[in-house]
């Protein structure tokens, strides 16, 4: 890892404004960051250490939702009562992501910044083609093993795969990101790779993330996140779902869906045709299975991905069918 | 680049040393403080060997850097016994025989300890769960579950 200098901010503008002098970056919970640093993949002139900034950490649950402050930590925020109750997928997402100590480290405002985990962008030493890392340099990964990589919202450029399951059931629930003065949505934060795969992230030089925040609804309590992966735990999705649903009086037909697909996209990706697709409609195993095939609409697969197409749209459904479970 | 003055509190006694930013908790515990019982396995995050407790909470000592340890409370292997007598932790790990080439046991007594704190520790489910981020290249795991599961019926009575 080459050497860097380190600074610990004391306040949100001396960290905003460290942090956007070349070379710069913000450090908080280090577990993408000190990893990829010592991938070479990272190579940071200065670290802004933000950890010690005090009041980042809340988790303000209200009748309009939630608002969690960006250093607050993935375990707790999983383990949080309000949120296990009332957006259980965010629970879900959380605490079946990394390990405990990765999640005790990890911080809410990282978990957004954490890059992808594609072998190749991770390996400059013996990849030199990543136009992630340097752009116009190529892709190694297409014509490589792609059994990891993007079935959805890749490009020529980049077949990257985003592997965090946190912002999968952010994007489901129409959640923002506060950035100070400025709020996106947690769908436009992500950006699709297009030409420009090196840009990840709708932030700007001396922008930070200070909060999230998640709209309360009927559909974010009823909720899930379904993760299958090659292993039990400790694994990044092959295929996950966030689903969330709220039904009409009669308890059958469905008024409000969300879904978001993780595992598969080269972003959290919001599955709009199948919510359009069974919204209106009696919840009803046949339907919600034929209307999970528009999940994976314009997928393009590059060899060994292909299953997740065939995976992806069982997840979404399997997530449908057992949150109607009780009908 | 310059070395950075820092003090760390490891295990009850503070330290000060001079360390390059880019050090890492765990190689300053293992090169520069001699608490060579936090092993460095992956050294990448994956396998949990260097998982130490920082205020009290199971971090990985290979992607903490020494210099943000500064003003915390470090607590590794080393400072688990209390006056001569094991942690109930350590002990159900030598009774259950949970551990072959004992490698990685260090991390998984200083992660099960955390696991139990946390109430992660109420089914064998559940353990193997919230001690996923321990590997054991020997394929301990029935036993390291055993062990988990007895240290935390003595702690809970």
């Amino acid at each position: 890892m080459r050497d860097f200098s380190y600074l610990r901010a004391n306040s949100l503008d001396a960290a905003r404004q460290a942090a956007a002098l070349p070379g710069a970056m913000l450090l908080a919970g280090g577990t993408t960051l000190i990893d990829l640093a010592k991938c070479g993949v990272a190579e940071p002139e200065t670290l802004v250490d933000i950890t010690h900034l005090e009041g980042l950490d809340k988790i303000e649950v209200s009748e309009r939702g939630v608002i969690i402050g960006a250093l607050a930590r993935m375990g707790h925020v999983a383990d949080h009562a309000g949120i296990r109750s009332r957006f259980p997928a965010v629970s879900e997402a959380l605490w079946q992501a990394a390990s405990a100590q990765i999640r005790n480290m990890a911080t809410i405002g990282g978990n957004l910044m954490q890059r992808t985990r594609c072998p190749y962008f991770r390996d400059p030493a013996n990849f030199s083609a990543c136009n992630k890392r340097e752009p116009g340099s190529g892709c190694s990964a297409i014509g490589g093993v792609t059994r990891g990589h993007a079935v959805l919202g890749t490009s020529d450029a980049c077949i990257a795969m985003y592997p965090g399951d946190l912002a999968v059931a952010l994007v489901a629930f129409d959640a923002t990101v506060h950035l100070g003065e400025r709020q996106v949505s947690v769908d436009d934060f992500f950006l699709l790779p297009g030409s420009t795969p090196n840009r990840e992230h709708a932030i700007e030089p001396g922008e930070m993330i200070t909060a999230i925040e998640i709209p309360g609804s009927a559909a974010a309590r009823r909720s899930t996140y379904l993760k299958i992966r090659d292993r039990q735990s400790y694994e990044f999705a092959a295929a996950s779902a966030a689903v969330g649903i709220e039904f009409e009086a009669d308890g059958r037909t469905i008024r409000d869906l969300r879904v978001a697909l993780g595992g598969v996209a080269t972003k959290p990706w919001r599955a709009r045709a199948v919510e359009a697709a069974l919204i209106g409609k009696v919840w009803e195993p046949d339907t919600v299975r034929a209307a999970s095939l528009l999940a994976v609409e314009g997928a393009v697969d590059h060899g060994a991905n292909h299953y997740k197409i065939e995976l992806a749209p069982r997840v979404v459904a399997r997530a449908i069918l057992k949150m109607g479970e009780t009908v | 680049m310059t070395s950075l003055p820092i003090t760390l509190t490891i295990n009850g006694h503070r330290h000060e040393l001079e360390v390059e930013p880019r050090v890492t908790l765990l190689d300053a515990l293992r090169d520069r403080l001699g608490l060579t019982g936090t092993k460095k396995g992956c050294d990448h995050g994956q396998c949990g060997a260097c998982t130490v407790h920082v205020d009290g909470e199971r971090v990985l000592a290979c992607l903490t850097l020494a210099a943000q340890a500064e003003g915390r409370t470090v607590t590794t292997i080393e400072g688990l016994a209390r006056e001569g007598e094991l942690h109930p932790v350590q002990a159900a790990f030598l009774e259950q025989d949970a551990f072959q080439c004992g490698y990685c046991t260090t991390g998984q007594i200083m992660s099960a300890v955390a696991c139990i704190r946390e109430g992660h520790a109420g089914s064998d489910e559940e353990i193997r769960e919230y001690m996923a981020g321990n590997l054991c290249r020997c394929g301990a795991y029935p036993h390291i579950v055993a062990a988990v599961r007895q240290a935390a019926l003595e702690v809970q009575s």
